[in-house]
């Protein structure tokens, strides 16, 4: 900008910024919507006009861990006295927890959120670990028609997961890894991998050779230079990958929904099947989505000055 | 003379009279990742390959028939499918331009200091990195008819966005655009940030108006990584699977990535199926290509 701003140059300064607002309310009112809903009363989740303002409440959450029955008559107001707090929301709400002798029935969701904890975790930590050896490689090492290797890598990432679903699909009937944890996670690791490279190939390309060459005069093998100078040098990159493939196998769905049905479900096809028929409780699946969104939320806050780097593949960095 | 001699030495070949050697290492660190990938994504697609020339129905235990190139001539004078391809194409080209408008848009305002910048920007960057398939389920609720906030606000009434034939692929691309263009934004602020500011300077010296800065510094100078960003978007676009799956069922709706599925596990058609997948893996390579080509080309500057 030049030195001297006129007056009109600075009213548009203004008029940018103001707009900048108004489209950060707009493209967070969606984020809002499931927030809010997740801890409206059921009756205000569907209301018109829109509830915008009302007493939050956890039953919604309370819902999404348990299963419930209607309740054909009122409840027993000793049972009722009785009951902890969150049961009596559940009451309240013309429902009854169920129960095999003391313990509360537990619904699907914990056991779907756990799914999609241990498919992703596990995923990234093989993926991020062949990603990082393998771009070590890549980086400093002669390999004949290293430009096609890497373009190679690259393109496994871009297959249309439907178009991998169906062999994998058949194959894995028959070595009985359908509907499993393993086999989930063998496909976000294929998937992830190539990611992986490619960005950690960035981060490898920024850490000065010379490191491990003065390692290596100092009496180091190269494998000890790449334990004890490479890795430590390259931490950040390697959180950074590692954050980016577990967001992509936490949000994963075409494979996770045509591989899964029961046992080993990961909570984004299993969300969507809870809408059922009839009229859909918002609420709870708004709390079901609140929960699954949030750990996202938070790690595109710590990936804040990586986004860039990790949605090009590393190409472009600031 | 002999000290210099060996510091002289090439360090790894040094090294690799210790330990192991540096093509060991090389194979040891690169191999495992080239198997992994060529067992789980190319063997595959080599088998799927094979599948497409057959009758093949994966829920039948009936054995199967070489039919040749049938399923590819099928396909490919099959109405249907192409109206798959054209919902694609329309899909497509509504939601990237959209998103390049806005993503483009936000950048330019965004591209200068203001407090919280840092903030907004991370703020305006979560719905991308959010799970498609479960916040196209939220957006069936935002676009409710009788309830939804979207028609309350601008006043619609009780207008069907997803039931709606005519309206529901527009309706998935707008949230499409919603998720994506943040993305674009993201590539844009970069490219902004790196016009140098010079240029600028120089403009306003010569008194150059807003709209010949734009197009004639501004806009040069972002269009390669537009481009990538561009092809990108369009690549992912082409594959939409579960966004549009989990927000509409109506047949105007139905994405090429969509026909696939449904081919494959609801009619159990596996092998026209495999044709068909590989009928759209050749129109994904192709843009693949494209995009490499120019993330290197944006790369080496």
């Amino acid at each position: 900008m030049a030195a001297v701003r006129t007056s009109s140059e600075v009213a548009f300064n203004r008029a940018a910024i103001a707009a900048v607002l108004v489209a950060t309310l707009i493209f967070l009112a969606p984020i809002y919507w499931i927030a809010s809903t997740a801890f409206k009363p059921k009756e205000l989740a569907i209301t018109v006009p829109p509830t915008v303002l009302f007493q939050p409440e956890v039953t919604p959450f309370i819902r999404l861990f348990t299963k419930r029955v209607q309740m054909q008559k009122t409840v027993d107001p000793q049972a009722y006295e009785a009951a902890p707090w969150w049961e009596k929301r559940i009451y309240d709400g013309g429902e009854r927890v169920l129960k095999v002798g003391k313990d509360v029935q537990l619904s699907q969701y914990p056991d779907r959120f756990m799914n999609s904890l241990i498919v992703a975790v596990i995923s990234t930590v093989l993926a991020v670990g062949m990603g990082t050896f393998t771009a070590y490689g890549f980086s400093r090492f002669k390999i004949a028609g290293e430009a096609d290797l890497l373009f190679f890598i690259l393109s496994t990432r871009m297959l249309p997961p439907v178009v991998v679903a169906i062999p994998m699909f058949l194959m894995y009937r028959m070595v009985g890894l359908n509907d499993s944890h393993i086999g989930l996670i063998i496909l976000y690791v294929a998937f992830n991998l190539s990611f992986s490279v490619w960005l950690m190939k960035g981060f490898m390309d920024e850490i000065p050779k010379e490191y491990e060459e003065a390692a290596l005069v100092d009496g180091y093998t190269r494998m000890q230079a790449f334990f004890k100078i490479v890795l430590p040098e390259a931490a950040t990159g390697i959180a950074a990958t590692a954050v980016f493939c577990f967001i992509t196998a936490w949000n994963e769905y075409a494979f996770a929904l045509i591989m899964t049905n029961r046992r080993a479900q990961t909570a984004p096809p299993f969300i969507p099947s809870q809408i059922g028929s009839g009229l859909p409780d918002w609420t709870t699946i708004a709390a079901g989505t609140f929960l699954f969104l949030l750990p996202v939320a938070i790690f595109t806050f710590l990936l804040r000055n990586h986004l860039l780097r990790g949605v090009t593949f590393g190409a472009i960095r600031k | 003379m002999a000290s210099v001699a060996l510091t002289n030495l090439d360090p790894a070949s040094r090294a690799a009279a210790r330990g192991w050697s540096d093509l060991t290492i090389r194979n040891l660190f690169i191999i495992p990742t080239l198997v992994f990938l060529i067992v789980f994504n190319i063997f595959p697609l080599i088998y799927s390959l094979g599948y497409s020339f057959t009758n093949f129905a994966a829920n039948r235990s009936e054995p199967w028939q070489f039919v040749g190139l049938q399923n590819y001539r099928e396909l490919l004078s099959d109405d249907h499918i192409w109206s798959n391809f054209v919902i694609t194409a329309k899909y497509v080209i509504v939601s990237v331009a959209g998103q390049m408008i806005v993503g483009f848009g936000l950048a330019l305002l965004l591209n200068r200091s203001f407090p919280m910048k840092g903030l907004i920007t991370t703020l305006l960057l979560l719905p991308m990195m959010m799970s498609a398939a479960v916040v196209g389920l939220f957006w069936q609720l935002l676009y409710s008819p009788s309830w939804g906030p979207i028609n309350y606000v601008f006043g619609l009434g009780d207008f069907a966005w997803l039931s709606n034939p005519d309206s529901a692929l527009y309706a998935v691309a707008i949230t499409d655009i919603w998720m994506w263009s943040p993305f674009v934004m993201l590539l844009s602020l970069a490219g902004l940030s790196a016009v140098p500011q010079h240029l600028y300077e120089a403009a306003a010296i010569d008194r150059a108006g807003w709209w010949y800065t734009f197009t004639r510094i501004t806009l040069p100078l972002v269009s390669p990584i537009l481009l990538i960003a561009l092809i990108f978007r369009t690549m992912e676009a082409f594959k939409t699977f579960d966004i549009a799956y989990t927000m509409t069922t109506q047949p105007t709706a139905e994405l090429i990535a969509i026909r696939l599925y449904k081919q494959a596990f609801q009619q159990w058609d596996t092998g026209k199926s495999c044709a068909l997948a590989y009928i759209v893996l050749i129109m994904v390579l192709a843009i693949t290509n494209l995009y490499v080509k120019y993330l290197n080309k944006v790369k080496e500057r």
